[in-house]
């Protein structure tokens, strides 16, 4: 009974401030103006203290934003002002807040959602003194013994230059569309790692081990290389709702997936109500390389996000699994690309949403198969669920095949929690509520056991967060 | 003092057709009663309905169990008071574990606090396990089912198990259950048949829906009774069975003037 412990339905009964997520006055010790010109880029490089390739980067993606007309498809962006943000926040290295002065309300429901201790400490803004960088420390040890390497890009960028420069932005190019621009311009944080050939990473490796003080930027920037034939599984995310003051976030992740290596990277994100979340996700995987993401999205007000994988080489494999819990006033439009540049490739993409209370799902597909990628195999399964006639699903695939000796399956499911369903589980005890939460969590089930189990746990939680007080 | 559950004269209506039309029937904790009809004569309707079902609409009559207005009550209350019923088409509920669901089920049925529960309102996961085998062995049933998502992919005689299954573990005091047997092979009817006589005590009252006298062999019940056109016509003993069997429900049919 291996999942059994998942579902355990309890009366949380968390506060009103976790909802919003928590946060607290953490001073920060720069904070450029609202808006974004050059003046700000070259400011954020001086304190960064960035090589000068670096800085004309970010320069050149800043005039291709600007030639960049706004997105016009997908969500409704039309509410988002560019010159309403800051764009760059460095907060102080060390806090001065301690463990003992979040409030206690706020450790209860950490404690009641079962956070683990190191992230805990992060989401309260007090990670970088505890125990979490002591973990950090102790895994970038062991992880040096085998050569792989695991930083902040920041710290990527001074330290193993030659590396980034060959790759970064390779996968995701600045003018790859509006967004993966802006953060081309502006990046701070995310994570750099680095498995060498045949080097295989037992553990999952955890952003929120990797605590600095701009871990958890708005325009994060990750690139993982994963030389040839070696095997690593990132896992990034917090489950728990992630305040930010500002309202967009937009990260570029980039990974290289070398000959007949593996990689899997596996978020969940939970953001707050104010937040576009809008996110470019890419792998290139080669010969035989396998590249799996998973990706579960919660909270934010429009989610834009659809991680792909371009199989360069023959034998290469592409998974996509994909969720999306769409509650009210949210509109998640979520999916997955695979691009069949080569024969004798394989994809799978499962794509599951949730809508409820008025939310709004899409899943937006696609599937392209190159002139000459003889004898390739994609599969794409997606389910929708609606918990109400005000919630909405959307399905926008497309299927682009330049080759007839090709094997493409597509379906499409939408469905309701059906009345017999919700009647037989309540016939035997269960509350309306325990009913249709136990519905959708078999709903993701299949996504869920993808998870390492201490995210398994979180996320049928979240689940029943969101599921509560849905029902009269 | 054993309890009954009393239904008075109930009328109830699917989509706005009168399927159940006066019916009046009662079953004390520890009486076996059977109820057989032809199909399509609401056999099923008075299950559902009697357990709460939304689309089964009770147009009026009463259902009193333990003093307490049944009619009243969401299926879970319903459940919680004790009753329970075995569906004649169980539902698959895809991606959740028989274990997990029945886990949540005993625990909302014997009450959050009850003894030895956990803070989360749970029962403990050693005891649920631990009885959760026990009678999985005595209904015969592999221990894999207990993973298994719910009735998903379930052939229909492992669906019936996991009903009976269920039933073992909820322990209400009055059990429907609507047509069990069909769908079994021999040996599964014999089972079946067993573990119900099993859980048969002064604390259940079963009310056996069944087109098959097979069952009843197992589970001998001391009332039978015979629904027509959303009616009890015939009450009586085991005779009943064999009359029928012999002769079919027309002589019955013409008897009170019901027209096929
Ligand atoms: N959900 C429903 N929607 C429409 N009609 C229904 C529904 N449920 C029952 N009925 C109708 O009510 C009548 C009685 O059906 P019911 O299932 O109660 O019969 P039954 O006695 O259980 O039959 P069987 O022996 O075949 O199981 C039938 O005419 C049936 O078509
Ligand atoms: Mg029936």
């Amino acid at each position: 009974m291996a999942t059994s412990e998942k579902n355990t339905m309890e009366e949380l009964g968390v506060s009103k401030e976790y909802q919003y997520g928590f946060h607290d006055d953490i001073k920060p010790t720069f904070k450029s103006r609202k808006g974004l010109d050059e003046e700000v880029i070259n400011q954020m490089c001086d304190i960064k203290g960035e090589p000068d390739w670096m800085r004309q980067y970010r320069l050149e993606a800043y005039e291709i934003f600007k030639q960049k007309p706004m997105t016009k498809w997908g969500g409704d962006l039309s509410q988002l002002d560019f010159d309403d943000i800051y764009y760059y926040v460095k907060a102080s290295d060390r806090s001065e807040r301690s463990w003992d002065d979040v409030p206690d309300d706020i450790k209860k429901t950490f404690d009641r959602l079962g956070i683990p201790e190191a992230e805990r400490k992060f989401l309260a803004g007090v990670g970088a003194q505890y125990d979490s960088e002591v973990v950090y420390h102790n895994i970038v040890e062991e992880l040096d013994k085998i050569g792989v390497v695991f930083l902040d890009t920041d710290t990527a960028v001074k330290e193993y230059p030659d590396l980034v420069k060959k790759y970064f932005g390779t996968i995701i190019p600045s003018a790859d569309n509006q967004f993966a621009a802006l953060n081309s311009a502006v990046w701070s944080g995310g994570s750099f790692v680095y498995v060498p050939p045949g080097v295989k990473v037992e553990y999952p490796l955890q952003a929120y081990f990797r605590i600095n003080s701009e871990n958890m930027g708005q325009f994060e920037r990750t690139l993982i290389i994963a030389d040839e034939g070696s095997q690593v599984h990132y896992v990034e995310g917090c489950t728990a709702p992630t305040f930010s003051s500002e309202s967009l976030h937009s990260a570029v992740v980039e990974i290289v997936c070398m000959k007949g290596s593996r990689v899997r990277y596996t978020t969940i994100q939970n953001w707050a109500n104010n937040v576009y979340n809008l996110v470019t996700k890419r792998a290139f995987a080669y010969e035989d390389a396998q590249m799996e993401w998973v990706d579960g999205n919660l909270g934010s007000k429009l989610t834009m996000k659809y991680p792909s994988v371009y199989m360069m080489e023959p034998g290469a494999r592409g998974d996509i699994l994909s969720i999306a819990f769409a509650s009210k006033g949210q509109h998640q439009d979520a999916g997955a690309k695979v691009y069949h540049c080569a024969p004798h490739t394989t994809s799978q993409i499962t794509s599951k949403s949730i809508s409820k209370d008025g939310g709004r799902s899409s899943y937006r597909g696609w599937v392209d198969v190159a002139k000459g990628a003889k004898g390739c195999k994609s599969h794409v399964v997606c389910d929708a669920l609606i918990l109400d006639k005000d919630s909405r699903s959307d399905t926008y695939p497309v299927i682009e095949i330049g080759e007839n000796d090709t094997n493409i399956e597509h379906e499409a499911r939408v469905s309701k929690i059906g009345e017999e369903q919700l009647f037989y589980l309540m016939s035997r005890g269960l509350s309306e509520e325990e009913a249709s939460t136990m519905i959708v969590n078999g709903f993701i089930e299949p996504l869920v056991k993808e998870l390492p189990m201490e995210y398994a746990v979180e996320m049928n939680r979240l689940i029943q967060l969101q599921m509560e007080g849905s029902v009269g | 003092m054993s309890k009954d559950l009393t239904i008075k004269d109930l009328h109830i209506s699917v989509q706005g057709n009168p399927i159940i039309k006066g019916l009046n029937l009662s079953v004390q904790q520890g009486e076996i009663h059977a109820l057989m009809g032809p199909n399509g004569s609401g056999k099923s309707t008075l299950a559902k309905g009697l357990m709460g079902h939304p689309l089964y609409e009770v147009d009026s009559g009463e259902v009193i169990f333990d003093g307490v207005d049944v009619l009243e009550l969401e299926p879970n209350e319903r459940a919680k008071l004790g009753l329970f019923l075995a569906f004649q088409y169980p539902t698959a509920i895809p991606g959740v574990s028989l274990a997990n669901f029945l886990r949540l089920a005993v625990s909302a049925v014997r009450g959050k606090g009850a003894n030895g529960s956990e803070k989360d309102g749970l029962i403990p996961m050693r005891e649920f396990r631990r009885e959760l085998r026990e009678k999985m062995q005595q209904l015969g049933v592999d221990d894999s089912f207990a993973r298994r998502y719910l009735n998903d992919g379930f052939s229909g005689g492992e669906m019936k198990r996991a009903e009976i299954l269920q039933l073992a573990m909820l322990e209400p005091k009055i059990a429907i259950l609507d047509e069990t047997d069909s769908g079994l092979d021999i040996d599964a009817v014999r089972i079946v048949g067993e573990s119900v006589s099993q859980l048969i005590g002064p604390d259940l009252g079963v009310l056996i829906i069944t087109h098959y006298p097979r069952l009843l062999d197992y589970i001998r019940p001391q009332f039978v009774h015979i629904l027509l056109d959303g009616r009890v016509v015939e009450s009586g003993g085991w005779e009943l069975t064999q009359v029928l069997e012999a002769e079919g429900y027309d002589p019955i049919r013409e008897k009170h003037g019901i027209d096929e």
